[in-house]
């Protein structure tokens, strides 16, 4: 269960509370989230949508541990990230979040399976291991015959789809996604939305996915708006709750 | 070590540029390879020099000579165990090029003082047996193409007259960087062929010191027994000596240090800015390496890996080079032998890879500092 109000719902993993977060340009101070709420159940797939510059990257690199709130918390999974130092944090984010961009953001020097086995590096897992749940993702994804391909000899789906197979290879707590379909043509973009629909559906993961493509956003749960620094349920939303 | 792909994968990156650098740590360790080569050339009889051996010249000057019979006084002093002599010839093979020190020894106690050469009993009977005989040094026999039983005819410069000599020994060094480029007669033959002031006279004496006996009161107990006498003498050990020879030479340390210095600086400042444009250059990728949770050290050590990999394997390189074209170089430079200690070998990686480090230090810092946020929004 999705909720905006700040009451709080049972089964949460993410939890944020009157989040704040200000940009300082020069003299300019531009309150960009102001005292959002935010509750997101486990295995939820959830969509924000709002204009450009409405703080949308900002709201995903804060729940990814990548920045932090001028005020406000965010628990994860009862970890409170705003209490974390940034050595924790960092380790933290290796654990419980995994990153979807809209560039793919893959390493060039490394091959997909190179790619995708970086997360694992951070953990125990032996080589034969690592192995193992290499493939294991890259098969999920379908690209199981490209392990040794390097990102430029794969297209912008295939690459997107490596880049995805990294996000969940060490499974982590939930998936971050800033428009991840939003540099590829049609029918890439509705092989990532597929794939994505079937870790929520079938796998159970917690998806936050920005877009700004209403086709995108009617494959998650919730829709969810970001406007004037907060988050609203969108009308269909409102009115189907 | 799980994480070698990802270092060795970054240095691959740019191909070119990769090999450019490695290439210019390799030319510069060549360079310091051939430096230290030369340096132990000029200094290769302190490197050498036996710590238990002292040499006595004049006072006045090593070209002013000292009695004979000095050997048995000397034989005398306490803690003294042997005595040998010999004389400065300065002749000259062929050519004025072809420099070679020959010394006219006394033979009857040269091979004693100096174990370090290796001398086959039967070659050594032979120059006993032989007044015009010689010893030649290994090296030296190879360069002219010399085999036992040749005759040598050297010009004399100090002594007039085309000289004489017959090869009956070939002596080794038993360690590496032994000079074997020495050429040894009997003195007696100077005497009897060289001019009447030459008679009981010899250049300087070496002299060696009991084990345990303190050297430095030897010396002084020397210098003070011939004191006041026509012919007073200075005593120094081998090593001192052999370096204040050196000095004659110029002050050739300097040069090699400035020349060093220079080229390891130039090095820093290339490579220092190659790896500063390849981090910015990867910018995103060091972020989005933060962002999947490599921490801020890890970005650090990676440049700093990559950097030093880069150094070590050019260093290796161009040292091996180096190592590999010395013996040439001793051919190429009679009267020198040219040869690469280990020591330096180790010296010259070291320096490698300490400019690898301090290159990648200030780039190591930045993709260190880098912020994920700030530098995935600036694409
Ligand atoms: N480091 C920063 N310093 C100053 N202002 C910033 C910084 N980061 C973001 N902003 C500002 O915060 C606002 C929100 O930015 P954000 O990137 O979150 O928007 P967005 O909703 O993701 O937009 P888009 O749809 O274009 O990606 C923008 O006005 C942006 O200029
Ligand atoms: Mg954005």
């Amino acid at each position: 269960m999705v909720r905006v109000d700040g009451e709080d719902g049972a089964e949460t993993l993410i939890r944020v509370r009157n989040l704040d977060k200000r940009y300082q340009r020069g003299s300019e101070e531009i309150h960009v989230l102001q005292g959002l709420n935010l509750d997101v159940g486990r295995g939820e797939f959830v969509a924000f949508m709002g204009p450009s510059g409405s703080g949308k990257t900002t709201l995903l690199n804060l729940l990814g541990g990548l920045d932090v709130p001028s005020a406000g918390s965010i628990t994860v999974d009862g970890d409170e990230l705003t209490r974390m130092s940034a050595a924790k944090l960092t380790r933290w984010r290796a654990r419980h979040v995994g990153f979807i961009f809209q560039m793919y953001n893959l390493l060039p020097v490394l091959t997909a399976f190179g790619n995708v086995e970086l997360p694992l590096l951070l953990t125990r897992l032996d080589r034969a291991q690592r192995r193992r749940q290499v493939e294991t993702a890259l098969a999920l994804v379908g690209l199981a015959d490209r392990m040794d391909h390097f990102p430029r000899q794969l297209s912008g789906g295939q690459e997107q789809r490596v880049a995805i197979a990294r996000a969940i290879v060490a499974d982590p707590s939930f998936l971050l996604c800033d428009e991840p379909t939003g540099d590829l043509d049609r029918a890439s973009a509705g092989e990532i939305l597929d794939l994505l629909t079937a870790l929520a559906r079938e796998y159970g993961k917690t998806i936050l996915m920005v877009t700004h493509d209403p086709r995108a956003a009617e494959r998650a749960d919730c829709v969810l708006h970001l406007d004037k620094g907060v988050l609203v349920e969108a009308a269909g939303e409102a009115a189907r709750a | 070590m799980k994480y070698l792909g990802l270092v060795l994968a970054n240095v691959r990156r740019k191909k070119t540029r990769t090999l450019l650098t490695v290439g210019s740590f390799a030319v510069a360790l060549f360079l310091f390879g051939l430096l230290a080569a030369i340096h132990f050339a000029f200094y290769q009889g302190v490197e050498v020099a036996g710590a238990d051996r002292l040499v006595v010249i004049n006072r006045v000057s090593i070209i002013q000579p000292l009695p004979v019979s000095y050997r048995e006084r000397l034989l005398q002093l306490a803690g003294v165990q042997a005595v040998t002599s010999a004389n400065w010839f300065g002749g000259v093979y062929q050519d004025e090029r072809n420099f070679f020190p020959q010394y006219a020894v006394d033979h009857e106690s040269y091979r004693g003082m100096f174990s370090e050469f290796v001398i086959p009993d039967e070659q050594w009977q032979a120059f006993a047996g032989d007044r015009q005989g010689c010893v030649v040094g290994a090296a030296l026999a190879q360069r002219y193409g010399w085999k036992l039983g040749d005759r040598i005819p050297i010009r004399g410069t100090i002594f007039p007259g085309i000289w004489e000599f017959n090869v009956r020994a070939i002596y080794r060094g038993s360690r590496p960087g032994d000079d074997e480029g020495q050429f040894w007669f009997r003195r007696d033959y100077l005497e009897e062929r060289g001019p009447e002031w030459i008679k009981g006279l010899v250049g300087w004496y070496i002299v060696r010191v009991g084990d345990g006996v303190d050297a430095a009161a030897v010396s002084r107990a020397i210098d003070e027994r011939f004191a006041n006498s026509p012919f007073e003498t200075k005593t120094e050990p081998e090593r001192a000596f052999a370096a204040s020879f050196a000095k004659q030479m110029g002050n050739i340390e300097a040069l090699i240090l400035i020349i060093g210095g220079v080229v390891f600086f130039t090095l820093l400042l290339v490579t220092g800015n190659t790896q500063a444009l390849s981090v910015r250059e990867r910018t995103t990728e060091l972020a989005v390496l933060k962002t999947l949770g490599f921490s801020d050290r890890f970005a650090l050590l990676l440049v700093l890996s990559e950097s030093v990999l880069v150094a070590g394997v050019g260093g290796l390189a161009g040292i091996t080079a180096a190592k590999l074209v010395t013996p040439a170089l001793t051919q190429a430079l009679p009267g020198f032998t040219v040869f690469l200690p280990t020591w330096d070998l180790v010296v010259g990686l070291f320096l490698a890879l300490l400019v690898g480090l301090a290159a990648g230090l200030l780039p190591a810092v930045s993709a260190m500092r880098l912020r994920v946020v700030d530098a995935l929004r600036r694409v």
